[in-house]
């Protein structure tokens, strides 16, 4: 499996072919997001939506292994897209290695652009909610090895 | 059919005139179609905020100074100019404030708590503005009344006969917009101040929306107040207007306490200032209120007359070439309306509208509008709206409408 790293370069090459033309990056962005899975009614519940986002953005997890799978889903397509994005990179991945995770992907391809500033608290807010199941996850096994 | 409004206003001028239009927004030209939140502002208006800061800066009212008098003097013309733009009777009836939703607050604050007891009655609409819905609600909270609130119709017009019917001895305050910022319905508002004054209510009138499309005579309405912002009719921001009836603003007390609103001071006691300045405590927005006149000098050159000719005939166009489109459903579709285009599409987020139509260079407005509770009505969460000035055009029109139909395309 790809590091977050290499999935990242893998996005910004991706990116690089649309020349920044903001038309063609909302786009390719909303397509992203028309491949994501959809997810199931049962899980669009409160608990599972996203604090601060200005759209409404489901995200759900379970862990196989020391590996954390996501499933997300937006009632809007642009943030779907998003959103899609940040599965790709973060999907699967060991916990540690997402509680570090650096992803310079989001200033490289222009998604700061995309999302705006109203709408970079809500960006912000899905990262750090990744981040902290990641960390709520690596704090139960902590947990249950020391007891 | 001949095209006279635009012999009457030449556009390329006019746009020439809006420094701000003549830009690339993600590598397009942009297109400005949020004129409903605020309008740009022509040159003449920036460079009178500049030369007032550069030339006359003062403190207004109490210098004995030339620049303080040359300050005071610029000060007091706008509020001329504005007593003119309303067809008020005195200048002391025009009270310069923030904008419109401090001057609804002033009106519920100073003569909602003085003159109303518990169990009177406020009326507001289903198509009010937050500002418009708010201090009321805190006003009848804190005095124990009522707040009834007038039907709107799927059209999005007031429900006349739910107002009659809602009407009564026990309504004291009908407060109500000129014309809607979501759906653009002009409002038979002489009607419902006729009405109102018959059963002795006060009446307050929400002009923000109307003021750059309509020509307003407030001594003609009957209205007890009117209120509007400068930066809806191509002036700047921070600057607005309470028109309020003398007799009625003469017998209501101060809204805020401090300098300029007093006659004199002592621990014992204070009398306050005449009107208008009993309600204008504090240094106001002076460079702001100055080009406030600038700006209703711009309009007054073009006209109202010709720019409603010419807003009503972009509306006509944009709301012909939209109905066409699939999936597309307007909302507002009132007999009489301003140029204000909202819209759904159906399987696709005003987000993501908003979005897609920014990457083309089109500025329009997403969301619920500040007007909550009629988008409830309506069953929506929001919409995506086009609001055209004077200085927008067909060609702009044309692209939005490519656009558009490039997002329901798109729409599942």
């Amino acid at each position: 499996m790809s590091t977050i790293n290499q999935i990242q370069d893998e996005i910004i090459e991706e990116f690089e072919i649309l020349g920044g033309d903001m038309e063609s990056t909302i786009f390719y962005i909303m397509e992203l997001g028309n491949k994501l899975p959809d997810m199931n009614d049962a899980d669009k519940i409160e608990d599972n939506i996203i604090k601060g986002c200005q759209s409404k953005v489901w995200l759900t997890t379970n862990l196989d292994n020391e590996h954390l799978k996501f499933n997300a889903d937006s009632n809007t397509e642009i943030t779907k897209g998003l959103i899609s994005l940040l599965i790709r990179v973060l999907n699967g991945q060991k916990l540690d290695d997402i509680i570090n995770a650096d992803l310079y992907f989001i200033d490289k391809i222009g998604m700061k652009r995309v999302i705006g500033s109203q709408r970079s608290n809500g960006f912000s807010a899905m990262i750090k909610q990744m981040k902290m199941y990641a960390l709520a996850y690596k704090g139960q096994k902590e947990l249950r090895e020391n007891s | 059919m001949e095209d006279t409004s635009t012999l009457i206003l030449d556009i390329d001028k006019i746009r020439k005139d809006f420094p701000v239009l003549h830009q690339q927004v993600n590598g397009k030209p942009l297109i400005y179609f949020d004129n409903a939140a605020s309008t740009q502002k022509p040159s003449s208006v920036i460079s009178v905020i500049k030369s007032y800061y550069e030339n006359d800066n003062a403190n207004i009212h109490r210098g004995i100074h030339t620049l303080a008098e040359r300050a005071t003097e610029a000060f007091e013309a706008s509020r001329k100019t504005v007593r003119d733009f309303l067809g008020a009777a005195y200048e002391e009836e025009i009270i310069f404030t923030k904008g419109t939703t401090e001057s609804i607050n002033l009106v519920a604050s100073s003569y909602g708590r003085n003159f109303l007891d518990p169990g009177d009655e406020i009326m507001i609409s289903a198509m009010e503005h937050h500002a418009n819905i708010v201090p009321w609600q805190m006003l009848c909270e804190e005095k124990g009344l009522k707040l009834r609130v007038i039907n709107v119709t799927e059209e999005g017009e007031i429900d006349l006969a739910d107002f009659e019917q809602q009407l009564n001895p026990r309504t004291k305050i009908v407060s109500l917009v000129h014309v809607s910022n979501t759906l653009g319905t002009i409002n038979p508002i002489k009607h419902i101040i006729d009405a109102s004054k018959k059963q002795g209510a006060v009446t307050l009138i929400d002009g923000a929306q109307a003021v750059s499309h309509l020509e307003i005579d407030v001594q003609e309405l009957g209205c007890d107040f009117y209120v509007f912002s400068a930066h809806k009719i191509y002036g700047p921001t921070g600057a607005g207007v309470l028109y309020g009836r003398k007799e009625l603003l003469e017998k209501m007390p101060p809204y805020q306490g401090g300098g300029e609103m007093i006659d004199e001071v002592s621990f014992e006691k204070t009398t306050y200032n005449e009107l208008p300045y009993k309600f204008e405590a504090g240094t106001p927005n002076i460079a702001d209120v100055i080009a406030m006149k600038t700006a209703i000098d711009y309009i007054n050159k073009l006209g109202k007359k010709n720019i409603a000719a010419y807003e009503d005939e972009l509306l006509k166009y944009a709301t012909e070439k939209v109905s066409k489109l699939d999936k597309v459903t307007i909302i507002g579709k009132a007999k009489n309306k301003v140029s204000v285009l909202s819209f759904v599409v159906a399987g696709m987020h005003h987000f993501d509208i908003g979005l897609m139509m920014d990457a083309r260079g089109l500025a329009v407005r997403t969301g619920h509008h500040c007007t909550q509770p009629l988008m409830k009505h309506f069953g929506l969460e929001g919409t995506a709206r086009a609001s055209f000035a004077f200085y927008n055009t067909k060609e702009e029109i044309d692209v939005f409408v490519d656009s558009l139909t490039k997002i329901t395309q798109l729409a599942k």
